[in-house]
């Protein structure tokens, strides 16, 4: 395409003119650019609220910016988890046609509850030290695109293919391996028990930095190919045979995405834990904010959604109930809340 | 020209298509017709290979559309199924505007802008296309549907009963917008319709279907005697001459 001799008319077009953007009117546009830009500055707000509020050292001395930078990690798992769950949220409601599930019941979060639990189960307390540290981080990460993987491609690829079947075996599995995990809960003793809640309850806390170096170019890798898919989650989010009408490889495109959403998924389970309601509030927000089909929009106002609810949790838990750990619970809580509302006021998804 | 070379697919014992050998020729309006469960929409699926057949090949103008890549036959052949169901919020013109994918792969040319922008006139939605789907009639939606085919730009058009759902006047209109799009822009339809007064009125041919077999094949006066509909349709008809051509009465 030689530059100069098409314009592209993208979200950026001539007035008046008739055109088939993202975004149709000069109105949605500015909209759009608002939206993202209060998102920014809410970002930037509170990311710079949990570095500088009640930071007990005088403003600009070194153990000032020590302690920021301690909790500059904090930021950056935030960030982390809020793109993996915000992007695989978003492409998974896609693919499969369906926005009021979500990617963490394909068993993703009972196998780590599995996987936690057996640790305690079988090695007692020093169970939940043997299953931290990068190599088991990655072990963990492979065991559930391993299983994921198992699933879609036995599920997608044989003669009865279908989505609904796949996505139904999909939550029986979870329930079961879930069922698994509570039964070996209820053998623990009273301590072990509850050193294995904390790691159960989504949080920030359970995250090690030096699981980033490991998390950080997986999440990237996978996101950065669903992004540079997005012309193609559009057609596929028109459903199957339209996409197929459209020349769509459909059954092929569908396990791909799929595969990346269980890679997202899997990074976000094992950095922080389980966080059902997560994903699917900042996903169902970003469709109201962005208010387009075009994933190439709908991902950065997700992302950042994602960011500044986890990054608001976490910041109101700390500094308000001095709770830290658990942003699992507020969110689940407050998405929860926020899903019934929607649908009872709405009616549509 | 779409050909089908025995063509089958087998549910079970008691429920399968074909053998099937047909020949569309390229041009024009083919109806399908026949009795609910008849295999109609099964075989328009078929070609349009949404769905896998058991035995045979089709060919469209030329290519085995079992050994094409599916992202080329999106250039030639293009197909409407009854059920649209989108959870995504579109516009008309966006929906339109998917139709040049096969081409553009969703980077919208000023020429891809065009030709959507001729599509969405050509059914007369140029005042609708800013409106969102779920905020058209049934009808319009229909019709939106259709100007997305359209706009595909493919030489075979497949409607799996595009008159679903539609009253009197939207089902007329529909028809006539089919008509020019084969007479004006010289497309080969093939659309399965339920009322064979329709099919006599527009089509150029008639296919007539029963238990997964083809069972006649001709030109609408050939199909529209009282014999062979009420053997088609296992349903006595009779076929009268009305002020506009031949009716077939049944109730």
């Amino acid at each position: 395409m030689a530059e100069g001799t098409v314009t592209r008319p993208g979200p950026r077009v001539v007035a008046g003119q008739r055109h088939s953007g993202a975004l149709p009117t000069a109105r949605a546009g500015r909209r759009y650019a608002t939206i993202l830009a209060v998102l920014a500055t809410l970002a930037v707000l509170v990311a710079s609220g949990t570095l500088a509020w009640d930071n007990p050292m005088p403003f600009g001395s070194t153990g000032f910016w020590r302690i920021a930078e301690l909790r500059a990690t904090s930021l950056v798992i935030i960030v982390v988890v809020a793109f993996c769950q915000a992007i695989a949220t978003v492409s998974f409601h896609t693919v499969t046609n369906n926005r009021i599930i979500t990617p963490s019941i394909m068993g993703f979060e009972s196998l780590y509850r599995l996987v936690q639990t057996s640790a305690v189960f079988f090695l007692g307390a020093a169970g939940i030290i043997a299953v931290q540290g990068v190599w088991q981080f990655v072990l963990q990460v492979a065991l559930m695109v391993a299983f994921a993987a198992g699933l879609y491609g036995w599920l997608l690829s044989g003669k009865y293919a279908n989505l609904q079947i796949m996505l139904l075996i999909g939550v029986i599995l979870g329930g079961g391996l879930g069922a698994l995990a509570s039964f070996m809960q209820r053998l623990l003793t009273p301590t072990e028990f509850d050193l294995l809640t904390a790691r159960l309850i989504g949080s920030i806390a359970n995250a090690d930095a030096s699981y980033l170096a490991v998390s950080v170019p997986l999440a990237a890798a996978a996101g950065a190919t669903l992004w540079l898919g997005a012309g193609r989650l559009n057609v596929l989010g028109l459903g199957r045979d339209t996409a197929i009408n459209l020349g769509a490889d459909h059954r092929r495109q569908t396990i791909v995405v799929l595969l990346l959403v269980s890679v997202l998924m899997a990074v976000s389970t094992s950095l922080v834990g389980p966080m059902t309601f997560f994903g699917f509030l900042v996903a169902m927000i970003a469709y109201q904010l962005a208010d387009t089909y075009d994933h190439r929009l709908i991902f950065p106002v997700a992302w950042l959604t994602g960011f500044v609810v986890l990054a608001g949790a976490y910041f109101v838990l700390k500094n308000v109930f001095y709770a830290q750990g658990a942003v699992g619970v507020i969110i689940e809580i407050v998405g929860g809340s926020f899903f019934l509302a929607y649908i009872l006021r709405k009616g549509r998804l | 020209m779409i050909t089908l070379t025995s063509v089958a697919k087998s549910y079970s014992s008691e429920v399968a298509i074909g053998p099937v050998d047909l020949t569309i020729p390229a041009g024009g309006i083919t109806a399908l017709v026949g009795p609910n469960g008849a295999g109609k929409s099964t075989l328009l699926t078929m070609i349009g290979r949404l769905l896998a057949m058991d035995e045979g090949a089709i060919e469209v103008a030329g290519l085995d559309i079992a050994t094409t890549p599916s992202k080329d036959l999106a250039k030639i052949v293009s197909i409407l199924r009854q059920e649209n169901h989108f959870v995504a919020r579109l516009t008309v013109r966006q929906l339109v505007g998917f139709g040049r994918f096969p081409y553009s792969r969703g980077r919208l040319t000023l020429g891809d802008e065009e030709i959507v922008s001729r599509s969405i006139d050509f059914l007369g939605m140029g005042e609708l296309e800013g409106r969102y789907l779920d905020e058209l009639s049934g009808g319009q939606r229909q019709r939106a549907y259709v100007a997305m085919v359209l706009a595909q730009d493919t030489d075979c058009l497949l409607l799996d009963e595009p008159l679903n759902n539609l009253d009197m006047q939207h089902s007329v209109q529909m028809m006539h917008h089919l008509r020019r799009a084969a007479t004006e822009l010289g497309r080969t339809i093939v659309i399965v319709l339920h009322d064979v007064n329709f099919a006599s009125h527009y089509a150029d041919r008639i296919c007539a279907i029963k238990d997964g077999r083809i069972v006649h094949v001709g030109l609408p006066e050939e199909i529209m005697r009282g014999d062979v509909l009420t053997e088609i349709f296992d349903t006595p008809v009779d076929v009268v001459d009305g002020p506009r051509g031949r009716l077939a009465v049944y109730y």
